[in-house]
């Protein structure tokens, strides 16, 4: 299997989509003959022209609009918002639009449409190029919201958003593009290159949406996360010596709720990680189904370690970030509990 | 320079408030027949005027005049003027409806008949309407049944949206009528995404977008002329200026520019403003603009001039904040009687006729309205079932869903 960075994968994944269904329509900001600023979409233009990739203006509400008004139409439009912090003036046509047309119109029209934006911090991104807004997501019926968190799971899970019949959220965590990062800021980056979920099948491969996996085998707590977050729990387990499982959830909506009660069920305990600020984030609805469904098992109250309520800062980068360390001592405080 | 004086904050007003007396003086209203019309393949920077003036072909004494004259023939008028004489009835039956609790809410199109109608015929099988809440004279004139509407009206059994959607709120793939969103303006950028998907695949269909006067002040609606210019798509982009925004009048979304229309000018898309009460004109220009759109020279940018005749919807009260006898004063009249007085005028038509024919319609519509009633009003009788509200959020039914339906017990 071939070596591949997330940002190789994603492209390996839109350019296999894009040859295999001619409807796959893909565009945003600086995404046509530039390549994407990250390069997600390097050479797709040269190779399926300009009416299949093109730039657009820089409207995120004007993006997914005309999104929305394709996928009606019966194309399957993948775009682009430059990073997760902008898309909010498209909110409104995700919210109001994409996610509820199957529903008000009773499937007369539906909305296959998939949004991906780069998404979280520890990159010195400063308030707008770091924020995780995955909560505002998964709080709208009628969206799927995924997170990959290595080139593996980048690929299939964006071919089966691609190929998906509803509208999908896609939120690539741009800390992981080039290599995992375990929440180290003073260690040396790995490459991908040098991580086993850097092999990338070749061809057309899809990992189902709404499918958890468990990352690290463990007894004696659970931890929830995803994006980012996964390779810093790993980390974190690591450093303090607890058997932690490590649970990468990748689709957020609809969530495996099997895979997480089942290893809390054997575990007893529960820590949940992300990188957005914790209050009303997705860690609470976490917390709240892990209660609802072990309660008789849980033997300690379920943490959280997330970002604190506060805009994410620049100069405070290691401050702000959940890393490793922050992480463990949650680890050993719900083993002491 | 030093100007030491405080600003002032400026705050545009209607000419007229309740008491007042109704005053239309300063709305310039050009002669039918004296606007030019134009080659389609036209750069638009030589039909600039066509913004700032009105399309007109019906004259003062019901005259077809003008170089936009003759898009339709008698017998497709009077076809045209039973469409609006339908829409008027249905609307009339409807709010009744609604005074007598047998659905929540409507809203009547009382005034821009033409509008919708007219635009409606100038439209080819598979080209896609996105129409907001105030053109169901798209379905009227394109042959949707009207029992569906009332259906939907009544969130009955029979109802095709399956009670999930507030009354109006129509949804018609094949009628070319894009799902009504209560979020205003969405619509109008979806449009443009919609002609582009037919552009790209190298279709003939095209698509029309509609807003109202007030909505134009969304985000949606620059958007959508952006795109509409850099893409060059498809499109037929429709500004209802009807004066009115509930309460707001038409000054407070256009403000210091001196039409609708003229807000096509800065992204170079043509721009035509025309006689909302007009069918034959609307009709004219819409065939004008769907004609460009077809022939791939782009986007066109058209103002409706019309009025608000009713309540904004059945629960608004327009007496709050105009004039009661503002619509008698409008100087664009009626669209139903001014096409009706052309056919008379023509030979087409009889006053007696017409009185046979609103009998006729409304019979009609009465008798849709038994038939949709059987199926069920909103407080009484069939009801769409508790399943389908769960149904349809997603494709298939994810987990949380089924568990969410088993604990409601259905």
């Amino acid at each position: 299997m071939p070596r591949m960075t997330m940002i190789e994968a994603l492209r390996n994944a839109i350019d296999i989509s894009m040859e295999r269904d001619e409807n796959v329509i893909v565009y945003g900001e600086d995404v046509g003959y530039f390549g994407g600023v990250f390069r997600v979409t390097q050479g797709l233009q040269q190779k399926y022209g300009n009416s299949r990739c093109f730039d657009a203006p820089i409207s995120e509400l004007g993006i997914v609009g005309t999104a929305i008004g394709m996928a009606a139409y019966g194309l399957r439009p993948c775009v682009e918002v430059q990073f997760a912090d902008y898309v909010y003036p498209a909110y409104d046509q995700i919210v109001s639009e994409a996610a509820r047309l199957r529903y008000r119109s009773a499937g007369g029209f539906t909305c296959p449409i998939v949004v991906r934006m780069p998404t979280g911090g520890g990159i010195f991104g400063g308030q707008t190029h770091s924020q995780s807004p995955e909560a505002l997501f998964t709080h709208v019926s009628g969206l799927k919201v995924v997170v990959p968190s290595n080139p593996h799971d980048a690929k299939g899970l964006l071919m089966a958003a691609i190929e998906d019949p509803d509208p999908v959220i896609f939120l690539e965590p741009k800390r992981l593009y080039n290599g995992p990062f375990e929440g180290h800021p003073d260690q040396p980056v790995t490459p991908w290159s040098k991580h086993p979920l850097g092999d990338v099948p070749e061809g057309h491969f899809t990992i189902p949406l709404g499918q958890a996996v468990v990352r690290r085998e463990g007894t004696a707590v659970t931890v929830l996360g995803y994006g980012t977050m996964v390779h810093v729990a790993e980390a974190a387990a690591k450093d303090t010596g607890i058997d932690a499982e490590v649970i990468d959830l990748r689709t957020l909506l609809p969530l495996d709720l099997d895979t997480i009660t089942t290893s809390v069920k054997k575990t007893g305990r529960c820590v949940v990680v992300h990188e957005a600020t914790l209050t009303s984030g997705f860690g609470a609805e976490l917390v709240a189904l892990v209660q609802e469904h072990c309660f008789y098992h849980l033997e300690a109250p379920i943490a959280r370690v997330a970002g604190w309520d506060t805009p994410y800062p620049h100069a405070q980068e290691w401050d702000y970030f959940p890393g490793a360390a922050r992480v463990g001592q949650a680890l050993v405080e719900t083993m002491e509990a | 320079m030093k100007n030491s004086r405080p600003l002032s904050f400026h705050v545009p007003e209607p000419e007229v408030r309740p008491g007042g007396m109704p005053d239309f003086s300063k709305v310039t209203i050009p002669k039918a027949g004296s606007v030019q019309r134009p080659a389609v393949d036209i750069d638009p920077r030589e039909i600039r005027d066509l913004a700032y003036s009105i399309i007109r072909v019906l004259n003062r004494d019901g005259e077809a005049v003008g170089p936009w004259a003759g898009s339709l023939t008698g017998d497709e008028l009077l076809e045209g003027l039973r469409h609006m004489m339908t829409l008027r009835a249905f609307d009339a039956r409807m709010q009744m409806a609604q005074r007598q609790g047998k659905t929540s809410f409507y809203m009547q199109h009382m005034g821009e008949e033409a509008v919708s109608c007219a635009f409606r015929r100038a439209l080819e099988p598979g080209d896609m309407n996105f129409p907001t809440y105030r053109q169901a004279g798209l379905l009227i004139a394109g042959g949707y049944p009207m029992v569906e509407m009332m259906n939907q009206i009544y969130s009955n059994e029979a109802d095709p949206l399956k009670g999930r959607q507030l009354p109006i709120m129509y949804s018609s793939k094949e009628h070319g009528f894009f799902s009504v969103s209560g979020n205003l303006g969405t619509q109008f950028v979806q449009a443009v995404g919609w002609a582009m998907a037919s552009a790209i695949k190298r279709d003939t269909r095209i698509a029309a977008g509609w807003i109202g006067d007030g909505s134009t002040a969304e985000s949606d609606f620059h958007a959508a002329l952006v795109f509409a210019s850099t893409y060059r798509a498809p499109v037929v982009l429709n500004i209802v200026n009807n004066q009115w925004a509930i309460s707001t009048f038409q000054g407070i979304a256009r403000g210091g520019s001196g039409t609708f229309a003229a807000r096509g000018h800065g992204f170079g898309i043509p721009s035509l403003r025309v006689d909302g009460n007009d069918y034959l004109a609307v009709h004219a220009v819409a065939k004008w603009a769907a004609q460009r759109a077809r022939s791939n020279f782009g986007p066109t940018l058209v103002e409706y001039v019309t009025y608000r005749v009713g309540a904004h919807s059945t629960s608004d009260d327009p007496s709050a904040y105009r004039p009661k006898t503002e619509s008698d004063a409008w100087p664009l009249g009626d669209p139903v009687i001014r096409l009706k007085n052309h056919l008379i005028r023509i030979g087409k038509w009889t006053k007696e006729r017409h009185k046979q024919a609103e009998a006729e319609v409304l019979d009609t519509v009465i008798q849709a309205q038994k038939e949709a009633e059987k199926h069920g009003t909103l407080h009484s009788g069939g009801k769409p079932s508790t399943r389908d509200m769960f149904e349809g959020v997603y494709a298939e039914m994810p987990p949380h869903l089924r568990r969410q339906r088993q604990k409601a017990g259905v």
